[in-house]
């Protein structure tokens, strides 16, 4: 059974997603991938202001394909979210509140999660096609010379992730794998 | 001696990015819904599901399956009888620019790996050359997404390693990836030769269908018990669990020196894409 989840998240919203549930999200998300989370994270460190607002956001590691004629947005399925490891412990101090890419996190980006409520979701990765058909809204906020790199605002309805690592640190690449084998 | 245009090259390297991009190859297809079918685990049968809808609709509005639409590995197979009238290097280039834009496919290339720019328009291509007897020229594009590319891994072993050494690191290679290159994954391993060419033999062999074992028995039953290994892991469809971790493994190798054993694994998604014309 999906949860149904209407953004932005909330620190509270955030601890009562679980590891391991499905979830729809519709709303509004930012997308930042390696270049973006590093211009990002500089003025962080500089004490500026961000381009748009952090608190509550939730940010999906996307780098889409060009919209055809008539597309709102091109293939749009999330990259590997380990690369923006060094980031995200600042983005979560900041206020955002969700993540959705795929693959493994490190330690220090889970104990940010955990000390100020945040979560992780995963998106198919190599469903491009797919995803992109929940994305009704597209448009470029910033940084605009890094072409799929972008930031840009997102209009989600019903997106499918996966919540994969929770404010508890639980993680179902872990526990999913072990109870496969267990299941054997 | 036979003439080809470059600008031949260029219209057929444009038509096989978009192909290539946006339909998945037969065999690749075949291996994803017979996994789905041996699949016993409900969240990987829900995730396999949806990766075949998702080349679906890629197919049939003619968009990319996945948004990495890759660095552009061209591989060009030269008849030793064949000219190619014009620059090959320019009219690849060209290629790849014209597919890339006209078949509105992400620029994912930048200048420099240092400096990071990117180049606009996804060249340069990554081009493999051979030359090889006969007046045909056989040209493959396959697009390579990084998230795959960046969790593969080259080893040079010794010779007293032995086949368990390397069996040892392929399937230490896939685990370590987990969920990174967005399993159900294509294996390439490349044993033998020198450290690069180990790392081309590689690539190389992500070329082969999935269909075609080795043509050496002996591989052909390497690459049999290592698939077999690699799904007993648990990993599964994006790391969730389940059975289907790597749809095929296939080895590519060659001799090398009495000291040592290269041995270099290149992983592919589940989107592995690649298609040959020749002229």
């Amino acid at each position: 059974m999906e949860k149904h989840i209407q953004l932005p998240i909330t620190r509270e919203t955030a601890r009562t997603i679980k590891s391991g549930e499905s979830c729809l999200l519709s709303g509004v998300i930012y997308t930042a991938r390696d270049a973006a989370h590093k211009r990002l994270c500089e003025l962080l460190k500089d004490g500026k202001p961000l381009p748009f607002d952090v608190t509550n956001a939730t940010i999906y590691y996307v780098g889409p394909t060009p919209a055809k004629p008539g597309q709102v947005i091109g293939s749009a399925g999330p990259t590997t979210s380990y690369r923006m490891d060094a980031y995200s412990p600042m983005m979560i101090a900041a206020g955002e509140t969700g993540m959705i890419g795929k693959g493994k996190r490190s330690a220090e980006v889970v104990a940010a999660m955990k000390e100020h409520g945040a979560v992780y979701f995963a998106a198919i990765g190599g469903a491009g096609a797919l995803l992109s058909s929940c994305i009704k809204k597209a448009e470029i906020v910033c940084y605009e010379d890094l072409g799929a790199e972008a930031v840009r605002r997102l209009e989600v309805e019903n997106l499918p992730v996966v919540c994969v690592i929770d404010s508890e640190g639980n993680n179902l690449y872990e526990t999913g794998r072990n109870a496969y084998l267990a299941s054997r | 001696m036979r003439e080809i245009q470059a600008n031949v090259l260029t219209e057929t390297i444009a038509k096989l990015a978009i192909e290539a991009n946006c339909v998945l190859p037969c065999d690749v297809k075949r291996r994803i819904e017979d996994a789905r079918k041996n699949e016993p685990w409900e969240t990987a049968q829900g995730i396999l599901d949806k990766i075949i809808e998702n080349y679906g609709i890629a197919e049939a509005n003619t968009v990319p399956i996945c948004q990495d639409t890759g660095v552009c590995c061209v591989f060009l197979k030269i008849g030793q009888d064949v000219h190619i009238e014009g620059d090959i290097r320019a009219a690849v280039d060209e290629g790849v620019r014209r597919g890339y834009t006209e078949g509105y496919l992400r620029k994912s290339v930048v200048a420099d790996p240092l400096r990071r720019v990117n180049t606009g328009d996804n060249t340069p291509a990554m081009l493999y050359t051979e030359i090889v007897p006969g007046d045909r020229l056989e040209i493959t594009v396959a697009p390579k997404g990084f998230g795959s590319e960046n969790m593969s891994r080259l080893a040079m072993l010794k010779p007293s390693d032995g086949i368990e050494g390397v069996k040892a690191f392929i399937l230490r290679t896939v685990e370590e990836a987990g969920p990174n290159p967005c399993p159900p994954i294509i294996v390439g391993v490349g044993v033998g030769g020198t450290f690069d060419k180990a790392a081309y033999l590689a690539k190389k062999a992500l070329m082969r269908s999935t269909d075609e074992r080795n043509a050496d028995p002996f591989y052909a039953d390497l690459e049999a018990e290592l698939l077999e290994k690699i799904n007993a892991l648990g990993v599964g469809p994006q790391g969730f669990g389940g059975k289907t971790t790597a749809l095929a493994v296939n080895i590519e190798w060659m001799p090398t020196h009495i000291a040592g054993l290269p041995v270099a694994v290149n992983i592919n998604c589940h989107v592995t894409r690649h298609k040959t014309v020749v002229l």
